[in-house]
């Protein structure tokens, strides 16, 4: 029986294709997750990450490419025999054994020594000292959660999947253990791969994040870099909100003179993702500066507006303002600096330069928005 | 909203009291019958003596028939689990959306009439068919050896005939339990034997408890197979004695105290079965 | 479309596809309980490919049971043999009388048992549960002990109150599983909107369950029609049937036996195919 023995190294995933019938669900797939990463892959419904998950698992073979862990390629092993464990969806804890054969049940295949001390030892890691012979049905949704972590956990594999791992709990449960998981994950040292619908999860826990569409990495890199400086339409509008306004380049020196329907503003070059003159101009929404048409004005970008609603909610107040083109774009103003903006009143939306992104216009606006929030 | 207390007594009170005077009456008055007096007759009545002896001189002259129907009856359980398992798991697991014709094909042989298809047994299993001729050239049958008119043909028609009993509740359990819970024993390191030795037979055994128990009682009290396919005193089950002692001789006392026994046998083994396998579904 | 993504390649050639004889393992590995099971299918169906081609035989003797010669004459004149279609006659008419009674009987406990709290429950779920746990012999010999004691004559109606007896469990036991698969909240939105207990019965409850009270009547009937045991101890010298079979098999059987056996084949499977295909439409209208 194949001991998870210390292979070591990163998960690569190489040129990794996966076709159903006639649908491609996972689409020459490239990545490297470095070993010890918490690693996410974001997408929403059908986007191919819980495919990617079931092929590193070995649930479901690649049509063609490689899954690598170092130097090892594990592609078509039968998932007994990967040094890889899975926290499922819903856990699929056996039912009809008590916590602590399910928290065994790996060791007790590769015929460990020492089970009860590791058994014991992982379920106070978890924080669940003293649940060992409870049954699976008595215990709640969130210490059901602890015991299907710690039953992959406790077999020390290279990489522990993570399929859609919090997306039973409520709410206030789930923040909870987003803070819990990523405290073990650093406590261990294992490379977490994350599969999620859930932006503010990933972005939460991750270390990386790959967001997903159509069988393909849209973008990667660290909760910051996709947020702040998104590549494409599809990442602007899933990650957060983001106003996207249609540009023409006028000129090119240190940065870009872009013009959007006769307002001039100006967009980093490093924060430019086309070299096309036609572009899509973003900026998020909590970036935007909103003072009435006759105060000054604090920032470099401005676009003039009309106020069209305005709903208070707390930590901000939300406006939507209607542009020259009959755009709606969304401000998010912090309620520390209060503009006393009306709906009818006229404004200047303001915004600095280093906040403004630039992407290329060859790409669908709404790509990303309102994606519906289904199991994968 | 006004309960009303009469009404559930109301709608139980035709099936309790056919129940009762049907069923449970004729069980008390059976054991009457089985403590008359032997002596007596239908035609000049039967004498309440409390004869508790009927029962030893059962015993004593029809053990064999009794050790013979419980393992008759036990041999075609075993069997008729070996061949409805895997039926019954690629209907629940592999049978996708052809799931409920692939059910209906299940229990359509049975909707022959019992004593029909259980003659169709005959010709298969007869001196000159086929399947016998075959067992011959292959010698795994002597020259003269038969099939028919043996325990093997009575235990192969008790088999068959009560399939449908052991494939049906086996079905239902393995249809409950979630294809995740296999992955999640592969992702653990179990392989497919061990997954399904440790995860699907587990969560099985309510259906098989279910199965075994609906195929062993019928079958530990048939007695069609067993005049059909076995022929003769050497293959008889308790039922064939049962049913000549009513019927032909008429000794309705000894008669009474065999059926008795049969059905207190089989309740004791139906508890004895029920316990065991709960204390097993734990460990 | 940039990603983010800079592969360190492995030294081989990148792009690897399985093996043929990986796939052809993996395909066998999937499908080979299916197979078994198939194989298991084709055995349970023998026994009715041998009724039905004894249907068309024209036997040498009447005590052989092999097949001989090729003929129509069985299914042209199933009737040729006396008293086969008479016993079939009081097959059906048992039947169908059981089948009503047990039903009826069946139901109205199901519903009590289901939808009511009362003292007694589990003696009631008992009493339910015995007849089906009994083998047939004892049921059928003690209740010949009752008939003979109470000087009740053997015939039809002994046939018929044993019918109805071991029918009644099983119609229980099928109308229940379907009533507690209902959601009780629908009753509650029909009183909630205006009907009283009748009305919501009538036009919800009713509706609801019918399924599950045709297949208990079904059921109810083939167990009436095929049963020989209960039968035999109880019909004086009435003949249904099953017992017309059993005293053929000791005569010699007459092939239009296996005519009745294919009929009552093709026929039930008929009835059930249409109820799937009823039931998959409904449930495609119902979503």
């Amino acid at each position: 029986m194949a001991q998870a023995e210390s292979v070591g190294g990163d998960l690569q995933l190489v040129h990794l294709t996966k076709m159903f019938a006639t649908f491609t669900a996972v689409d020459d797939l490239n990545l490297v997750i470095p070993k010890g990463s918490f690693f996410a892959l974001l997408g929403p419904s059908g986007c191919g990450k819980t495919t990617t998950l079931r092929m590193v698992a070995g649930l479901e073979e690649p049509t063609s490419g490689q899954i690598m862990i170092g130097e090892k390629d594990i592609s078509f092993e039968r998932p007994y025999r990967r040094p890889v464990n899975t926290v499922f969806q819903s856990y699929a804890l056996f039912p009809h054994l008590d916590i602590f054969e399910n928290v065994a049940f790996g060791l007790r295949r590769r015929k460990v020594k020492e089970v009860k001390s590791q058994v014991e030892a992982i379920l106070s890691l978890v924080e669940l000292d003293g649940f060992a012979r409870r049954m699976p049905a008595q215990l709640s949704g969130g210490q059901q959660q602890r015991v299907a972590l710690a039953r992959a956990l406790i077999n020390k594999p290279e990489v522990l999947l993570l399929d859609e791992p919090l997306g039973a709990l409520d709410l206030k449960l789930r923040r909870q253990m987003q803070i819990e998981l990523k405290r073990i994950q650093v406590e261990v040292g294992i490379t977490f791969v994350h599969v999620t619908h859930d932006q503010e999860e990933a972005m939460t826990m991750a270390d990386t994040i790959a967001v997903m569409n159509g069988g393909k990495v849209e973008q990667m890199g660290s909760p910051t870099e996709l947020y702040e400086n998104p590549r494409t339409t599809f990442v602007a509008n899933f990650l957060g909100q983001s106003n996207l306004i249609s540009g023409k380049v006028f000129e090119r020196s240190d940065d870009l003179g872009v013009e959007l329907y006769g307002n001039r503003i100006r967009v980093p070059r490093s924060r430019t993702s086309s070299n096309s003159d036609s572009l899509w101009v973003g900026v998020r929404p909590e970036k935007i500066n909103i003072t009435l048409a006759d105060r000054p004005i604090p920032a470099a970008n401005v676009i003039p507006g009309v106020v069209t609603d305005a709903s208070y909610i707390g930590v901000s107040t939300q406006y939507l303002v209607k542009t020259a083109w009959s755009e709606e774009l969304m401000v998010f103003e912090q309620n520390l600096l209060n503009s006393g903006a009306r709906p009818g009143d006229s404004v200047n939306l303001s915004w600095d330069p280093a906040h403004t992104f630039a992407l290329d216009a060859n790409q669908d606006v709404d790509a990303g928005v309102e994606v519906p929030e289904a199991d994968s | 909203m006004r309960t009303r207390r009469w009404l559930p007594y109301a709608l139980l009170i035709p099936g309790i009291l056919w129940l009762a005077i049907f069923f449970i009456a004729p069980m008390f008055n059976l054991g009457a019958t089985s403590l008359y007096d032997p002596n007596g007759s239908l035609d000049t009545g039967y004498r309440m003596t409390f004869h508790v002896a009927n029962y030893g001189d059962a015993l004593s002259q029809y053990y064999p028939q009794f050790l013979r129907s419980f393992s008759y009856a036990g041999i075609a359980t075993i069997s008729a689990l070996i061949i409805a398992y895997p039926l019954a798991y690629a209907i629940a697991f592999k049978s996708g959306r052809w799931k409920n014709f692939l059910l209906v094909l299940v229990i359509a042989p049975f909707f022959t009439s019992f004593l029909v298809r259980t003659l169709a047994w005959t010709a298969i299993l007869g001196d000159n068919s086929t399947f016998v001729h075959f067992l011959h050239t292959i010698h795994l049958l002597g020259p003269q050896g038969r099939i028919l008119a043996t325990p093997v043909a009575v235990i192969t028609g008790l088999t068959y005939n009560f399939l449908p009993f052991m494939t049906l509740p086996l079905y239902a359990s393995l249809e409950k339990i979630d294809p995740r819970l296999i992955e999640a024993s592969s992702d653990l390191y179990a392989s497919a034997f061990t997954g399904f030795r440790k995860v699907t037979v587990p969560l099985s055994l309510p259906g098989v408890v279910a199965g075994t128990l609906l195929t062993f009682i019928p079958a530990s009290g048939d007695y069609i197979n067993a005049t059909l396919l076995g022929q003769g005193a050497r293959t008889s089950m308790i039922g064939n004695v049962i049913d000549s002692a009513f019927l032909v001789r008429l000794a309705y006392p000894l008669a009474a105290a065999l059926s008795f026994m049969l059905m207190a046998a089989i309740v004791g083994i139906v508890i004895f079965y029920i316990r065991r396998a709960g204390t097993e579904e734990l460990v | 479309m940039p990603t983010a993504t800079s592969t360190r390649s492995p030294s081989q050639p990148v792009l690897k596809t399985p093996s043929q004889i990986h796939r052809a393992r993996v395909w066998f590995r999937s499908h080979l309980i299916l197979l078994v099971g198939i194989v298991v299918l084709g055995y349970m169906f023998l026994p009715v490919f041998v009724v039905v081609a004894l249907s068309f035989n024209e036997p040498k003797s009447r005590l052989t049971y092999t097949f001989d010669k090729f003929t129509f004459n069985n299914w042209l004149h199933p009737c040729q043999v006396g008293d086969m279609c008479t016993a079939v006659g009081t097959s059906l008419k048992i039947g169908i009388l059981a089948t009503i009674g047990a039903t009826l009987i069946g139901t109205l406990m199901a519903f009590a048992i289901v939808r009511h709290r009362f003292r007694g429950r589990a003696v009631t779920n008992l009493l339910v549960f015995l007849p089906m746990a009994s083998p047939e012999v004892v049921m059928g010999s003690s209740l010949l002990t009752l008939f003979v004691a109470a000087k009740f004559p053997l015939g039809f109606w002994t046939i018929l109150i044993a019918h109805i007896m071991f029918c009644i469990s099983f119609v229980v036991v099928t109308v229940k599983a379907r009533l507690a698969g209902l959601d009780p909240r629908l009753e509650q939105a029909a009183m909630d909107l205006y009907a009283d207990e009748w009305q919501t019965f009538r036009r919800i409850t009713l509706p609801l369950v019918m399924p599950g009270i045709v297949s208990a009547a079904l059921l109810a009937f083939s167990l009436s029609f095929d049963d020989f045991i209960v039968t035999n101890f109880n019909s004086g010298s009435t003949v249904t049937f099953p017992m017309f079979v059993w005293g053929a098999a000791q005569r010699g059987i007459p092939p239009q036996v296996n005519v009745i056996g294919t009929a009552m084949f093709l026929f039930a499977l008929t009835l059930v195919l249409i109820s799937q295909l009823l039931g998959a439409r409904r449930r495609r209208r119902l979503g």
